[in-house]
């Protein structure tokens, strides 16, 4: 909602300054997001005229014209509007001058070659209207005497853009304003004096509306004005559209506008004699076409409110209105239409359309249904006083009768609300300034809500008016108290935490990706789940929802081997989705690594990263996450994505309930898909849901403490064991040989190749033996050495080597 | 006697002398080996007088010491040099770079709401979570924004079926629903989370970040409401004084609702939070709506308290100088390890929010 002071004033007495209204404005809650000054900036824009208009000459779409300023020379300016003619009367922008709508300076510049000093401007530039097609024609009887003078006439007030909030369509009007901020102590709201009209006969043309179901209109009032002469708009009301943005058209059209912004009453204007028999207000059928004014051709569906004639659709009710009775200078008769229309039949047509007017801007959000008679009143009056004619008697149709809210307040809400009491005094004062009628009783009030305030319709509503009037900033902080009746995290969101922490303490950058990708990319990570398209995405690159924590996290990895950068450490913990429901997710970490270790060292030799590293970063992590790492299964079944042979998968437990992790190689394929140029990607991914909480107490989280003092020896074996064999399953099986006994288990070589027959690998394994409760003897060691290499040898079919 | 006078003067000055190792050895087997004036002297001690016998043997001890005295001093002496002379050899350029460590870092979105979490955390709150993808309901109609509302319009929303029944939550407030539906009364939650929008520009991106915070019991009134914001402000912004002003405003789901602003001024090019009389938005705030207690079976005549919703992102923008918001999500690895935080960084309250 665009206002000038100047305009305020028109309804309220006050000497404030400007500052002090912003202030006060957004102590009410109608907040300023901008001010902008309309003098000094729009000086520079003056009334020029094309005198020459030549073909650019390395553009076909572009002209070179040269302009009469109103000096001596004239002024080369190239402009790539189609109706840059020669004789036409238009605005020029001088260099140095700043553009309303891009509020772009301008420069002289060279446009394909040739110099442009300055510009000729659209009336979308200069924000007079949305018409962008062509520079401005200026009128050539009224302009031919005034090239090179400012275009516009100063104004004096500044615009103020206030954002007001859906709930208050009665702000979407000057006097609506001007009565919250009487309310609020700045000024005094005025009682304008509203003269007698003489009415003179009936309105001669029907109006009836069909009670169908949902139908959109539930008033729709009306007036004639005849023989009128439409003309030009006096200055004084130019000069007020004007001061708010609005372009002048034409006196009947910009007097509505008028009343409209500022009554906050809507209304439309129609040439009376291109109405046929009567007027119809009904729900639209699937398929009628209306021409808008906006010039475009409108197909509706089923239900629209629609104003019609015998001929058909002349407007869309409180939306827009049609072309083929439209007022024009030359019309005659007036039909002016005041109505109420349903807030949610507008929004619904609106938005099936993609319709955006003042009109409709205020309908969806709810008019004052009484405001109806004072608005044909008013404008009709203003049309009278400028075009002249005949106002005739007002017709008002409905549908059904308006009834005014009550509510019974109970003054103790108030206090229970804001922690404190306002005087019953400076209630009663408040709440009648906004236009409520007020009974007192004991503990509560009865309240009659305003016919303009759609959206107060409980108790809690009174409480907002009354403290956003007596003020915000009279609310007494009470400060929290420091207590915590319950723990603030719960399990998985501390393993949440510890996991984001713990990766990243292994050299991974933490990033943040979107929650959608390109499907292109999903496709290559989704496994076995299906896509999750998103209706309305923001591009097509982000359309789907991710299946796999991998699907960003490896173009984002891609663009930074682009940057340069060869090897990345890169994870994210958040949310991949499996279904359309809300829950259909789960939360996995990925990270990858991609590169070499120790690239370019003078002390370590380097080599590419590989899935040992990974498998380090990933097991450590789960083990640091509270798991024991000698109940781990892992084996090799992965998805489709990691390498076939270079890949596991990790269980915490034997018993293989849910994968924790996967941990691998990219597949080659992917790389080469996604074009992604480096020595080695690796990756892994963690399944938080999949992990199991320890749900024991604290002192049995850990087991009982036991360390031996005896002796402890060590014993190498190597096995020649078939290649398949999995490493996992020896040290396993030596371990339960003797689970007293033996402390560990490492596997200190692998080999393959010379003295080895083929499909075998030789294993060398070094195994610790300790006893809790004495010193081994030789005899002791020699026993259970045999058993070690006899067990092996059995159960693997493997040759301990000699 | 004067033999042993002899000895001592003697070996003292070729004990003085610049000596090696081996002529060290020469020297303390001419005294002490198995013919050494020493070793003979201790022989002699039976020839001598019974008279002169103690004597001779308390000075023969005490050239003894003296002298071997000297030599072990001779030979550290010569060890050390040796010693020094070999570490000389090893010495090595240490200007050379070390092995490499690389730590990661922890995205800024996430330091902060660890932050956020541990303030809150001290005055009662904990963590809630939903899920991403909600449905119609949750995200307008229990929160009193229904069908045809304008209020809608502010939200430009994810859909993901042709009936509009599911979408990407727009906010975090569907998860009071949650939250409210799943339990009982009082409540005292924040929840942080990813919220989606259909909007990008310089300052909108796609996905962002809010934190939800609800306050529900029988006595919580605006008051309430105001110091926790201060108190949470305060202490986020590590600042001893905060301005900070409530302005009305207005969302569905909260009556009365406000917006809040925080005083600062630029220094230097840089934003200072607390002082200054420039004012920035930083949250939205309000007492929960009476329509959504009742949606979500909670009796408003017993119960009432206040919700609000913060934008994370803005917040660790404003914190900690980072300009670009688009920056968070674009995954360049040298802003990630300029802007992130070590992971040995953890917010806590005894420590402090931050270094």
């Amino acid at each position: 909602m665009k206002i000038t002071y100047d305009w305020l004033k028109d309804h309220l007495q006050t000497k404030n300054s400007e500052n002090q209204l912003l202030q006060k404005l957004t102590d009410i809650g109608l907040e300023v997001e901008g001010v902008e000054s309309s003098t000094s900036d729009l000086d520079e824009f003056i009334v020029a005229k094309i005198l020459k208009v030549e073909k650019h000459p390395n553009a076909d779409r572009l002209k070179v014209c040269e302009v009469n300023i109103g000096k001596n020379d004239l002024i080369k300016v190239v402009c790539g509007a189609p109706n840059a003619n020669k004789g036409l009367l238009t605005i020029y922008a001088p260099p140095g001058s700043i553009i309303p709508k891009n509020k772009m300076k301008l420069e002289v510049t060279k446009i394909r070659g040739v110099t442009s000093y300055g510009m000729l401007c659209s009336e979308s530039e200069l924000n007079l209207s949305n018409e962008s097609d062509g520079i401005v024609e200026l009128n050539q009887n009224k302009y031919q005497n005034k090239i090179g003078k400012k275009y516009f006439t100063k104004s004096k007030s500044n615009l103020i853009d206030l954002s007001i909030t859906p709930n208050r369509p009665d702000c979407l009007g000057v006097r609506g304003i001007a009565r919250d901020l009487a309310t609020a102590g700045f000024g005094k709201l005025k009682n304008i004096e509203f003269g007698k009209i003489n009415h003179k006969g009936s309105q001669k043309i029907g109006v009836k509306i069909l009670k169908e179901k949902n139908h959109g209109c539930s008033i729709f009032g009306s007036c004639l004005i005849t023989n009128v002469k439409n003309t030009k708009s006096p200055k004084w009301l130019i000069d007020k559209l004007i001061s708010v943005g609005q372009k002048p058209i034409s006196a009947i059209v910009d007097i509505t506008n008028y009343v409209m912004i500022d009554l906050n009453r809507p209304l439309h204007a129609y040439d009376a004699d291109k109405i046929q028999k009567g007027i119809v207000v009904r729900n639209s059928k699937k398929g009628e076409k209306f021409q808008a004014l906006d010039n475009k051709e409108y197909k509706l569906e089923e239900g629209a409110c629609v104003i019609t004639d015998s001929e058909g659709i002349l407007g869309l009710g409180g939306i827009i209105g049609g072309t083929r009775s439209s007022t024009e200078l030359n019309t005659v008769n007036v039909f002016l239409e005041s109505a109420y229309f349903d807030p949610r039949s507008i929004r619904k047509t609106s938005k099936q359309l993609n319709i955006d007017t003042d009109a409709k801007f205020r309908f969806e959000r709810g008019i004052d249904p009484l405001s109806v008679e004072k608005g044909l009143k008013v404008a009709a009056k203003l049309i009278k006083e400028i075009c002249g004619g005949e106002i005739s008697k007002i017709d008002i149709q409905k549908t059904e009768k308006f009834k005014l809210k009550n509510i019974k307040f109970e003054l103790e809400l108030l206090e229970k609300t804001l922690g404190f009491k306002i005087s019953i005094k400076e209630i009663t004062k408040i709440l009648e300034n906004l236009g409520f009628k007020v009974k007192k009783n004991r503990n509560f009030l009865d309240l009659q809500v305003p016919s303009w305030r759609p959206d107060i319709e409980q108790p809690i509503d009174i409480v907002e008016e009354l403290i956003r009037i007596y003020g915000y900033g009279k609310i007494k902080k009470i400060d929290p108290i420091k207590t915590r009746d319950k723990s603030t995290l719960n399990e998985t969101q501390k393993m949440f935490h510890f996991l984001q922490r713990s990766v990243a303490s292994k050299g991974f950058q933490e990033a943040i990706t979107w929650s959608f990708t390109d499907s292109d990319t999903n496709n290559l990570f989704k496994n076995d789940k299906k896509n999750i398209e998103i209706l309305n995405p923001i591009s097509s690159e982000l359309n789907v929802l991710r299946n796999s924590i991998f699907s960003n996290l490896i173009t984002y990895l891609n663009k930074n081997l682009d940057r340069g950068i060869k090897d990345i450490s890169l994870f994210e913990i958040g949310p991949v989705f499996f279904g359309i429901n809300p829950g259909d997710q789960e939360t996995v970490l990925g990270a990858l690594r991609s590169g070499k270790v120790s690239r370019m060292s003078w002390i370590e030799k380097e080599r590419d990263i590989d899935i040992f590293d990974i498998k380090r970063d990933v097991i450590q992590t789960l083990v640091e996450a509270g798991n024991n790492r000698s109940d781990f299964f892992i084996d090799d079944k992965v998805p489709n994505y990691y390498h076939p042979g270079k890949a596991g998968r990790i269980f915490l437990t034997k018993e293989k309930n849910k994968v924790a992790a996967y941990f691998g190689e990219i597949h080659p394929s992917i790389l080469k898909k996604k074009d992604i140029k480096t020595e080695a990607l690796v990756g892994f991914e963690i399944f938080l849901n999949n992990l199991e909480f320890q749900k024991k107490s604290l002192k049995d989280k850990k087991d009982v403490y036991k360390a031996s003092d005896y002796q402890k020896s060590e014993r190498d074996f190597a096995f020649i064991i078939n290649k398949n064999f999995r490493s996992q399953d020896l040290i396993e099986l030596v371990y339960n040989i003797d689970k007293e006994l033996i402390k560990n288990v490492d596997i200190f070589d692998v080999y393959e190749g010379d003295n080895i027959p083929d499909n075998k690998k030789s294993i060398a394994l070094n195994v610790t033996i300790q006893s809790m409760s004495k010193t081994l003897k030789e005899s002791d060691l020699e026993k259970i050495n045999k058993l070690i290499i006899e067990t092996v040898e059995k159960e693997t079919g493997a040759i301990i080597r000699s | 006697m004067l033999d042993l006078k002899k000895i001592k003067d003697e070996f003292k000055l070729k004990l003085g002398k610049k000596l090696n190792l081996s002529e060290i050895n020469q020297i303390k087997s001419d005294l002490f080996g198995k013919n050494g004036h020493i070793t003979l002297e201790f022989k002699n001690i039976g020839k001598i007088a019974e008279a002169e016998r103690k004597n001779f043997a308390s000075e023969l001890n005490l050239v003894k010491g003296e002298l071997q005295n000297l030599i072990n001093i001779k030979v550290r002496e010569i060890e050390n040099i040796e010693i020094n002379e070999k570490l000389e050899k090893e010495k090595i350029d240490i200007t050379l770079p070390e092995r490499n460590f690389i730590r990661g870092k922890i995205h800024p979105v996430s330091q902060t709401i660890d932050e956020i979490s541990s303030i809150f955390s001290e005055i009662g709150f904990s963590v809630a979570e939903g899920p991403d993808v909600e449905n119609e309901y949750n995200n307008f109609t229990a929160l009193n924004t229904p069908d045809n509302h304008p209020a809608r319009d502010m939200h430009d929303t994810f859909y993901l079926d042709p009936k509009k029944e599911k979408l990407l939550r727009t906010h975090t407030s569907p998860v009071q629903i949650r939250t409210m539906l799943n339990d009982k009364p009082p409540f005292k939650i924040i929840a942080p989370g990813r919220t989606y929008r259909s909007d990008s520009d310089q300052t909108h991106t796609p996905m962002f970040h809010q934190v939800e915070g609800l306050h529900i019991d029988t006595d919580i009134n605006m008051g309430h409401l105001k110091g926790c914001l201060n108190y949470f402000i305060k202490e986020f912004f590590e600042v001893k004084n905060i301005k900070m002003r409530f302005r009305p405003s207005h969302f569905p789901f909260t009556e009365p609702s406000a917006e809040v602003d925080i005083g600062y001024e630029i220094k230097n090019g840089k934003i200072v939070i607390g002082e200054g009389d420039k004012w920035l938005e930083i949250l939205g705030c309000g007492m929960v709506h009476p329509n959504v207690l009742k949606n979500v079976k909670v009796n408003p005549d017993k119960f009432q308290g206040y919700a609000f919703g913060i934008g994370i992102d803005r917040l660790a923008m404003l914190k900690y100088g980072i300009k670009d918001l688009r920056a968070f999500f674009e995954c360049d690895y040298r802003w990630l390890n300029h802007f992130g935080f070590d992971p040995l960084d953890v917010p806590t309250n005894y420590r402090g929010l931050s270094r």
